[in-house]
């Protein structure tokens, strides 16, 4: 500092310092009441808004999804669980680089192509920050393990569990029972979204769909406060949610089972029914799937699979096929024929093998192709005699058919408490005119007799039309579920609405078909003898076999000649015990050939599942008292 | 030179007519600052108990920093405004040498490159010196000039006020830099800079403003855009912000009580104990809270501004006044940066935030000041 002095003047300096030193400290004040002013405005004027904004950055309101109701068949076999499900999760803000967490666990676990794709679009979705983002669900054991041993080394990367249903039995009850699966917008607005809030599952078919309301139980709700790490601080107010009820079916697993054994790998179905309450014993619609497939959502080529499949596995046979009942109808058509006074018990008829009306020169054929001679009703049920038939119904005219049969649940739906169930046709020239808008001709009497032509049922009509004829009359209505568990309390259901039972002038007519369909089984002549081999009771049956395909006139029907689709369909009815009916059966297999010894031994089958462990017990208590 | 030397003289002879001399005045410390400070830091550590989330480890910590800063202070305090002044020059060609350091060896924390490794794993922040060494060099620089100051030092010490703050804005650390550059600009307007030049400057930060938008790191651009509006970005740069001013919201009147703040102690509040800790504070102890507080801090503001007004040369005149107003800048921008009145920009709140350097400087800072106190000699008043 080589410069000359400078002159200062330091009081002239002092006092300019003392000036400006009083300026700022006013600008400090003014400064300063500035700060207050705003923090002013915030805390007291702006109050409210903030601390609601506070407390609802705390507090949230979580629903609780309420645990879904179990199944069970009628002696507590668990037919349908809840299981717990382990998802991966990220929690972005923790993960650091996304692309590297997920490519560490894709080194660790299966992810597929689109996986990291859907992960990525969900994490941009608005969300809170710290929320876990699921990553792939339906994590395995396996999985599991090597994810949790490999946790520490992935920031941000947790295994999530929730329960979700499963099917222990897999496909065997998949068209009974049916299935949950990911509930969809439009069921969303069928259902309070708000007892939805939590769910993530809503029942699609079957029961599970039938009974959601009872099974999906009430939502709960927990008042929680939350860090901004989304991690619960404290639980605040809890209220729980209601578990659904628990079914208990009238389903008989082992039955169920002897079914689905019994059918193989045929297509077809097979229902049991008890004639004293309704109850459904089996239901098996073959081949099915595994209905756990969907509950976490199929994949797009299993679906795919399934639903381009020629045997139609999605499709529930037992009550949306439609089948010709054939002759399982005439033990039916017979009671009809003798209550209207056309025929009686006694009556004969001489059969050489076709039938004719006047003024047609068309043969209407018997399955026996010279007859079965001097034919009576009983006989002509046991050999299931179709000139007989054809005469009766010729006799009877189709009105009277109709409306014999009418009450027995042939072409209305039966109600069953299962969806998506198809009517069936029972045809009336009322019916043709109304949807053909032609008149009835007398020929599609004749078949209509023997169950074929317009006529149509489904396996669950047979079903139950055969608890009828074993009730003598006495109608039921069929029914999947027996009774509701609330809260460990088991209570029936309300006996659902019935037909009327059908009143004969004659119940004794009733005792005579019943008897013709016992000799189908049990003598040596009936159609369906090889079926009473070894029986430890007196069962009662009938055989049918559907046309599926009209062969030419003079043309005979040769089973390795044509295709299988065009094969006849083999159905069989049957009760038993004869005299006081415990279950009644209907079995159809698709193009499956002859009745009586294709479908029929899927009849005996259930019938000896359900029946012997009860004759067993039965007679268990005397024969232990004889010990020597 | 001529004044030091007689005033060296004097005190060889003995100080017989001192004024009555307290303890506290032998060692150099000035009580009622002294006082002030020890009530703001007690408040601050019962603050910062709640905003770590109770953890007493953490204020631990700060009181260890706490008691090396006062060791700071009263070394501080025990060396004269003279040596003050005549090491200034030197200080400050060492303080912008260290800079360039930083830039050219410095380490990089948090995406900002301010360190300057030392031997032994420590590392220093020579940016935070500056604060002090910035002010000392434009109060020497005009103490020598005729005051109010002629054009060539005006231009002179904005020179010298502006290389130490870009070297500082570009590693990049926006909070100090603008804390240099207001405690230089405050040593020229206490000197007395005419009112046209200040209104001139006024008018100017309007293009240089403008220009400064386009100089700026992304994150920093993001910060003034989310100041302007913290809602286009709710989980994002505008979090901070929205949850510091319902955090302050929702203390109201009377607060919710000490270690009840749900903003504070949820984690909803970030840097909770270091920037945002008025938030902490606003939340559990509410306007009467920090209207507490902010009359603490003018009472020690008060205090510095009386000990420059009473300082006997302008040096001490010019560096304990804008010691003084720095600190005041320190207040003002963290209080309105967390209650949303301005951009964020990384100013602790003095002597409450946690954290390490700026506290000692702070207290370094306090030490000049009460050197300047009390090393006035009588003879001269």
């Amino acid at each position: 500092m080589a410069k000359p002095a400078t002159f200062k003047d330091h009081y002239r300096e002092t006092r300019i310092f003392r000036f400006r030193a009083l300026v700022a400290t006013v600008i400090v004040l003014v400064a300063m009441l500035i700060l207050v002013i705003r923090l002013f405005y915030l805390q007291i004027y702006q109050h409210e808004t903030y601390r609601t904004k506070a407390d609802s950055n705390r507090i949230s309101k979580h629903p609780i999804a309420p645990n879904r109701g179990l199944i069970f068949d009628r002696n507590g076999v668990l037919l349908a669980d809840n299981q717990p499900t382990y998802s991966v999760s990220i929690i972005k803000e923790l993960a650091g680089d996304i692309d590297q967490t997920i490519e560490s666990i894709g080194n660790l676990i299966t992810l597929k192509e689109g996986t990291a794709k859907r992960f990525k679009k969900r994490l941009s979705q608005r969300r809170r920050p710290f929320s876990e983002v699921p990553l792939r669900y339906r994590l395995n054991e396996e999985e599991i393990a090597k994810l949790s041993v490999n946790l520490h080394n992935m920031p941000g990367v947790s295994i999530e569990a929730s329960l979700v249903r499963s099917y222990p039995h897999k496909s065997a009850l998949a068209h009974t029972i049916g299935y949950v699966g990911r509930i969809n917008e439009r069921e969303l607005k069928k259902v309070n979204a708000n007892n939805y809030s939590a769910t993530e599952h809503i029942g699609k078919t079957g029961v599970e769909r039938f009974y959601e309301n009872q099974l999906h139980g009430q939502v709960g709700f927990q008042t929680v406060e939350t860090n901004a790490r989304g991690k619960i601080t404290r639980v605040l107010d809890r209220e729980a949610p209601t578990p659904g009820d628990n079914l208990h079916l009238y389903l008989d697993w082992a039955t169920q089972q002897a079914a689905i054994k019994a059918i193989g790998d045929r297509r077809g179905a097979a229902i049991a029914i008890d004639p004293n309450t309704g109850g459904i014993l089996a239901f098996a619609s073959m081949p099915a799937f595994d209905a756990n497939l969907f509950v976490t959502g199929i994949d797009y080529k299993s679906y795919k699979d399934l639903q381009e499949s020629r045997a139609r596995p999605l499709f529930n046979r037992g009550i949306q096929g439609q089948y010709p009942p054939g002759s399982t109808i005439k033990p039916i058509v017979a009671i009809a024929g003798v209550e209207k006074g056309t025929t009686n018990w006694e009556r004969t008829i001489y059969d050489p093998g076709w039938y004719k009306l006047e003024n047609d020169d068309h043969l209407y054929r018997d399955w026996k192709k010279y007859g079965h001679g001097m034919v009576n009703l009983s006989k002509a049920i046991m050999r299931s005699c179709d000139t007989y038939f054809y005469e009766l119904a010729h006799n009877l005219g189709i009105d009277n058919i109709h409306d014999f049969m009418a009450p027995f649940g042939f072409g209305t739906r039966t109600n069953i408490d299962l969806v998506s169930e198809k009517p069936g046709i029972l045809p009336s020239r009322f019916w043709k005119k109304a949807t053909k808008s032609q008149p009835w001709y007398p020929g599609e009497t004749l078949i209509a007799g023997i169950g074929q032509g317009y006529m149509l049922a489904t396996p669950l009509q047979l079903a139950v039309s055969t608890a009828v004829l074993a009730n003598r009359g006495k109608n039921i209505a069929p029914r999947m579920v027996q009774s509701i568990e609330t809260d460990g309390y088991i209570e029936d259901l309300p006996t659902p609405e019935k037909s009327n039972d059908i009143v004969l002038t004659d119940p004794l007519n009733w005792t005579k078909a019943i008897a013709s369909m016992e000799k189908v089984v049990h003598n040596p002549r009936g159609t369906a003898y090889k079926l009473s081999k070894g029986i430890q009771y007196k069962m009662a049956g009938k055989s049918g076999t559907a046309q599926v395909f009209t062969i030419k006139q003079d043309e005979k029907y040769d089973a390795s000649k044509i295709s299988e689709w065009h094969r006849d369909h083999a159905l069989f009815i049957a009760f038993a015990p004869i005299e006081n009916p415990k279950i009644a059966v209907a079995v159809i297999i698709e193009n499956g050939g002859g009745g009586g010894t294709n479908a029929g031994p899927v009849a005996r089958a259930m019938i000896d599942a359900y029946l012997l462990p009860q004759l067993a017990n039965a007679n268990a208590t005397p024969s232990s008292q004889e010990k020597p | 030179m001529i004044r030091n030397d007689f005033q060296r003289q004097f005190r060889s002879h003995g100080s017989p007519v001192t004024r009555r001399t307290s303890l506290l005045q032998a060692v150099h410390l000035d009580a009622s600052l002294l006082g002030g400070v020890f009530l703001l830091l007690t408040a601050g550590l019962f603050v910062l108990y709640s905003a770590s989330g109770e953890s007493m480890p953490m204020v631990m910590r700060q009181l260890t920093r706490i008691v090396i800063g006062l060791v700071v202070m009263m070394v501080m305090a025990q060396i004269s405004p003279s040596s003050y002044k005549r090491w200034s020059p030197w200080l400050y060609v060492i303080g912008i040498g260290l800079l360039i350091g930083v830039l050219v060896l410095g380490t990089q924390a948090k995406g900002a490159q301010r360190w300057l490794p030392l031997p032994g794993g420590t590392r220093f922040q020579p940016s935070e010196v500056m604060k002090l060494i910035v002010p000392m060099m434009v109060s020497w620089y005009l103490a020598e000039r005729a005051l109010p100051p002629q054009w060539k030092p005006v231009v002179a010490s904005c020179i010298l006020i502006l290389i130490p703050t870009l070297l500082i804005a570009k590693q990049p650390d926006l909070g100090t830099s603008l804390l240099i550059a207001s405690s230089g600009i405050f040593a020229l307007f206490l000197s007395g800079l005419r009112w046209r030049v200040i209104g001139g400057f006024a008018v100017s930060l309007i293009p240089i403003a403008t220009g400064a938008w386009f100089l700026m790191r992304d994150y920093q651009k993001q910060r003034v855009l989310t100041f302007l509006d913290p809602e286009r970005d709710p989980w994002g740069t505008g979090w901070n912000i929205i949850q510091s001013k319902t955090a302050i919201g929702s203390g109201g009147l009377n607060g919710k009580g000490w270690l009840n703040g749900t903003q504070a102690h949820l984690d909803f509040l970030p840097e909770s104990h270091t920037d945002f800790i008025i938030a902490v504070l606003a939340e559990e102890f509410g306007l009467v809270g920090v209207c507490t507080l902010l009359i603490l801090y003018f009472a020690i503001i008060g205090r510095g501004i009386y000990i420059a007004m009473n300082a006997q040369d302008t040096y001490s005149r010019l560096l304990a006044g804008s010691i003084t107003l720095t600190f005041f800048v320190y207040i003002f921008v963290n209080i309105g940066m967390v209650s949303g009145l301005l951009p964020v920009v990384g100013v602790p709140l003095p002597f409450v935030s946690y954290g390490g350097t700026s506290i000692v400087t702070l207290f370094a800072g306090f030490g000049i000041l009460m050197s300047v106190q009390t090393h006035r000699k009588l003879l001269s008043r």
